[in-house]
């Protein structure tokens, strides 16, 4: 309750400011629509209005501001008309539909859960090797940590492209992009997890008598499961972003970033703005559910 | 088939090598610690050299790096000018205006408890969500040109930035702020002098998060429209030319431009946060 209502009234307040802004974004296209239609308008010359500003003309014609929130190509849509959008998008169409933001939002979803699962056991089974090996920590830790400063996301494309030439299209080469994606912050994160365990620990065991397959199970991989699932929240999230950044040059106009980009070729604002809003849902709900396992699995540990 | 050998064999040789290094009596000195990995860099790229030879792998699937490298060279009046346009003025512009106004943000949220506990998990919320989507929104709003893409970067580096300097400026403990007290230090004394500077590792880490995110933001927001050169541009047409030699020598300068400026901030951050006790040895 304590926060609730703080962050009510900030969301309000950025739904406001929406709203508000929504006049001056759209007011020039609306007004020479308006005059084809017949409405005068002042200034009346085209070239005039080109080049007032926003402010100006909405408080000129204020007559025409109902219109500019019921635009069909509006540069900035109010928030009713991308909900408007998201729901026949949604629940009116069918699943199978090729204008169903559920089907293009499930062929992100299957290349980022896929690309997330092949990322985070191999990250897992890179760090394990890293912890147990001091040459293998020595040669590759510098590497993915230098590798986190690298855009590894400009090499999307070119992944897509050359897979594409081998034959191999669809689901995995987008998954493979997640998979790198999601596949550092796992390595960086589990291997401090798995080096949380203080000498003090470590040493109890060895008085135990404990092997060092032993030790892994019984404390360093139990002790690393907070570092795990907090680089899982970062992992997920950015595997998303990777499905949809590679759908960009698939091609096909399939999945969210396909709805993005033919949005922006066509110029159907709403389009890009509800694909957006769905990912965002479809982040958070990812992010959720792994802050969800995380409490499950914490509170059985008693570590939370 | 006499390259490939060769490529398997090397691999081995440097192993050895490594774990030798790595296990051997000098295996905590500097040195060794640059030594190790530089060796295993360098391994790799021998590795790929042969059996790209070796195999006769295609242009158009994977270039050797000493193909990349010519390229790189020949190109670099080319890669300077995608560098200049993607860089200098779409990430660095963006992140400036990104982070500051995230900073001033920030003091202001920090203020009053109502904004912070409002803002706050808003933050969270929003940073982790795909927000590269929003570039094809800004490139129509703000055109082809640099502006659009330092507006990408501006609403992507914004929310990680927020977080961090907020969450910062809590960092103080109740007697430091009771000293200030004491001392008859009101609220921008104590918090030039006390919890800004205590903030700083936090500010730093936000601020290492962003260089990462900016180039990003700059390159895929160029994938929605760009003039003719930039990173981003160039790499999108090279793909679409099989020019896979160009592409790589973009990623060579995009991993480049992106060590040094998370390199240029790391720096700086050491000589502001000596006092740090991650920064001291």
């Amino acid at each position: 309750m304590h926060k609730v209502v703080p962050v009510l009234t900030v969301v309000a307040a950025m739904f406001a400011l929406w709203y508000a802004a929504v006049p001056f974004m759209n007011v020039k296209e609306t007004l020479t629509g308006l005059e084809r239609a017949g409405a005068v308008v002042t200034p009346d010359n085209p070239i005039e209005r080109r080049d007032a500003s926003s402010f100006g003309l909405v408080f000129r014609n204020s007559f025409a501001i109902p219109a500019t929130y019921a635009q069909d190509r509006p540069r900035l849509p109010a928030p009713h008309q991308v909900a408007q959008d998201l729901w026949e998008t949604t629940a009116l169409k069918k699943v199978s539909s090729k204008r169903s933001l559920v089907y293009h939002g499930w062929i992100t979803l299957s290349a980022t859960l896929l690309g997330f699962a092949i990322g985070t056991a191999a990250g897992i089974l890179l760090a394990v090797g890293i912890v147990h090996n001091r040459a293998m920590d020595m040669s590759v830790m510098p590497w993915a940590i230098a590798s986190q400063t690298i855009p590894i996301l400009a090499i999307a494309p070119m992944i897509i492209v050359v897979l594409n030439s081998i034959g191999v299209q669809g689901l995995i080469p987008k998954a493979i992009i997640s998979a790198y994606l999601s596949f550092f912050p796992v390595v960086v994160g589990m291997v401090k997890g798995l080096r949380a365990p203080d000498a003090m620990q470590l040493d109890l065991l060895k008085t135990y008598n404990a092997s060092q397959n032993q030790g892994f199970w019984k404390l360093r991989l139990p002790a690393s499961m907070p570092y795990l699932f907090a680089s899982l929240k970062i992992g997920v999230a950015a595997a998303l972003v990777g499905a949809i950044v590679a759908e960009l040059p698939a091609g096909g106009a399939r999945g969210l970033g396909g709805r993005m980009l033919t949005g922006s070729y066509y110029g159907q604002m709403v389009q890009i703005w509800s694909a957006l809003v769905f990912a965002a849902v479809l982040a958070a709900a990812l992010v959720l559910l792994i802050g969800f396992a995380q409490k499950l699995t914490l509170k059985r540990m008693d570590l939370s | 088939m006499m390259l490939v050998a060769l490529a398997l064999l090397i691999w081995i040789a440097m192993w050895v090598l490594n774990v030798r290094l790595a296990t051997g009596e000098n295996a905590n000195t500097r040195t060794i610690g640059l030594l190790v990995p530089a060796i295993f860099g360098l391994t790799i790229l021998v590795v790929w050299e042969l059996l790209v030879r070796g195999l006769a792998v295609p242009l158009v699937i994977l270039p050797a790096p000493s193909h990349v490298l010519s390229t790189f060279l020949s190109e670099l009046p080319t890669l300077w000018l995608d560098l200049q346009q993607t860089f200098l003025k779409g990430a660095l512009s963006g992140y400036i205006i990104g982070c500051g106004a995230a900073f001033l943000t920030a003091i202001l949220v920090d203020r009053y408890d109502f904004l912070k506990r409002g803002l706050l998990p808003v933050g969270n919320f929003v940073a982790a969500l795909p927000i590269v989507g929003t570039a094809p929104i800004l490139v129509m709003w703000f055109g082809f040109d640099w502006q659009s893409k330092a507006a990408v970067v501006v609403v992507m580096v914004f929310f990680p930035m927020l977080v961090n300097t907020v969450a910062g400026l809590q960092e103080t403990t109740a007697m430091q702020r009771d000293l200030m007290r004491t001392y008859g230090a009101g609220y921008w004394p104590s918090l030039t002098k006390l919890r800004l500077p205590a903030a700083m590792p936090f500010i730093f880490n936000g601020l290492k998060i962003s260089t990462t995110l900016a180039l990003i933001g700059a390159i895929v927001a160029e994938f929605f429209g760009s003039p003719t050169m930039g990173m981003g541009f160039r790499i999108s047409t090279s793909v679409g030319q099989l020019a896979l030699d160009m592409v790589w020598a973009e990623i060579v300068v995009a991993a480049l431009a992106g060590s040094a400026f998370y390199g240029v901030v790391a720096l700086v951050e050491k000589s502001v946060t000596f006092w740090h006790p991650s920064q001291r040895k």
